[in-house]
């Protein structure tokens, strides 16, 4: 008031007023706007929000009396704890800075945060109304959870001790798997836009059984990006089974209530994805020790039916048969030894009459007993009619032979 | 699912082999099994148990980071150093 009294008294004072360009005008507003304002906290409502592809952000902030143009520099993006929306109640600190072409004014923000735990419950409650109205919370929609996977994805930030938990307790109960890290950021205002494209591409890229999704603790503004209906969408669309790993057992985000299993930290998700190998170990030891006492049950039930069947009259009958048949055989034996000998001596004897018979043909007996044979030319001579006189012959005795001539 | 796709060629997998064992158990004690057939379960029953224990305590968890190229298509890297943790 005083400023702008003394200001119009020096003005009358001077009868010389100096004329001003627009430029020069624009360049004093801006001077003292910006000196003036060079750090202010406002409370107001985003409307108009535009997210530029140049990833600057656009919007305004407004109450029921006055509407101020607002800007969010790229660079500051990434410190923003939730995604901005139009309608939502915030707190925002920057400087005003004059934008002198268009003769405008807007705030720069540096920093901004949802008004009160109030306001974000709000937009938790009124998204959580709406997914539930159409059906993705609904349990028939939830898969089950594979027993034994192979292949596990987790859609958690890479430096976060989250990760480091989640593979600890892997590697403890269950070490057989192989765990497909998928980085994101979990927090921030892409954050929900990340992990949900994560969810995504974990689906395009198929190799998985499974996948966890999840941080570790933090402020509901540090978990806001869970409760974003992108990431809601993105885990309702997943074919593969997903479990949510937000927080503390507390926390309940909207990703706990679609994905198909909510753990209460990223280490119980870890407990819940994968079965103690101890427990298994077990089971197999059990399933072993059943298999070998029931073979050699198997084994010592043919063992006894074996004895029992070397002892029973059935088994042991076969065996007088063979005696019987031994017998018979021995008796055939006998009879038939006979019989075969009875008809060597009968043929002995007939040889023997033969023998008799050849010895009684041999000539030489008939030259025993006086005869002789002769030949002449080596032929023998049976006729005296065909010698003549002085003929070559040859005379044999029964022991002997001699030559002589025909007189 | 996918699991089948993969690591079938030689091996079982852990659950191929447990259910399998469990089948084997249950065959066993429905009682009458030719004595050749319960020999076979027998030399099946030791491989499968094997394997089975080998996995449990032998295999180490294995780290790898899917990255996604320019044109869309999916790498898997290996994250062979035990990552650093912050306790």
């Amino acid at each position: 008031m005083n400023d702008q009294l003394s200001l119009l008294s020096d003005n009358v004072e001077k009868p010389e007023r100096k004329v001003l360009t627009v430029t020069e005008l624009t360049k004093r507003i801006k001077q003292t706007l910006e000196t003036g304002f060079s750090s202010v906290t406002i409370e107001g409502e985003i409307s108009n929000f535009k997210f530029h592809s140049s990833g600057h952000m656009y919007f305004a902030l407004k109450d029921s009396g006055a509407t101020i143009s607002a800007v969010i520099w790229r660079s500051r993006v990434p410190f923003l704890s939730f995604t901005p929306e139009d309608g939502m109640k915030v707190v925002a600190t920057g400087r005003i800075t004059v934008y002198e072409i268009r003769g405008n004014y807007q705030i720069d923000i540096t920093s901004m945060r949802p008004v009160g735990a109030g306001e974000l419950q709000l937009a938790f409650e009124k998204l959580k109304r709406k997914l539930a109205a159409e059906g993705l919370f609904d349990e028939e929609h939830k898969k089950p959870l594979p027993e034994f996977p192979e292949q596990i994805g987790i859609v958690t930030s890479e430096t976060g001790a989250a990760l480091q938990d989640m593979l600890h307790i892997l590697r403890r109960r269950f070490p057989a798997v192989e765990v497909i890290l998928y980085p994101v950021r979990v927090q921030g205002a892409r954050a929900g836009e990340e992990i949900a494209r994560a969810i995504n591409d974990f689906n395009k890229f198929g190799k998985i059984d499974v996948m966890i999704v999840g941080r570790g603790g933090g402020s509901l503004e540090d978990l806001w990006a869970f409760n974003e209906e992108v990431v809601a969408r993105a885990i309702y669309k997943s074919k593969i089974p997903i479990i949510s790993a937000v927080g503390h057992e507390i926390d309940f985000t909207i990703a706990d209530f679609v994905s198909d299993l909510r753990a209460p930290t990223p280490s119980a998700a870890a407990e819940l994805v994968v079965r103690d190998r101890f427990a298994l170990l077990d089971i197999v030891r059990n399933n072993w020790y059943h298999i070998s006492e029931n073979v050699q049950n198997v084994v010592s039930y043919r063992k006894e039916r074996i004895r029992n069947l070397l002892k029973s009259y059935s088994f042991n009958r076969p065996i007088d048969l063979l005696r019987q048949y031994n017998q018979r055989v021995d008796e055939l034996e006998r009879s038939m030894t006979a019989v075969v000998s009875h008809r060597f001596s009968m043929l002995n004897g007939q040889s023997e009459s033969l023998r008799h018979q050849l010895i009684a043909l041999d000539p030489h007996m008939v030259l025993r007993r006086g005869y002789t044979i002769v030949r002449k030319d080596g032929r023998v001579v049976g006729s005296c009619t065909s010698l003549k006189s002085s003929d070559e012959i040859e005379i044999t005795f029964h022991d002997g032979k001699l030559s002589s001539k025909v007189s | 699912m996918s699991s089948s796709k993969r690591e079938k060629d030689s091996k079982h997998t852990f659950e191929q082999s447990l259910k399998r064992l469990e089948q084997i158990v249950e065959e066993l004690e429905q009682g009458e099994v030719p004595l050749d057939d319960a020999l076979k379960m027998y030399e099946e029953g030791i491989e499968l148990s094997k394997a089975c224990v080998e996995k449990l305590t032998q295999a180490e968890l294995r780290l790898k980071k899917l990255s996604k190229d320019m044109e869309g298509s999916f790498h898997l890297i290996e994250e062979d150093e035990e990552p650093k943790t912050e306790e």
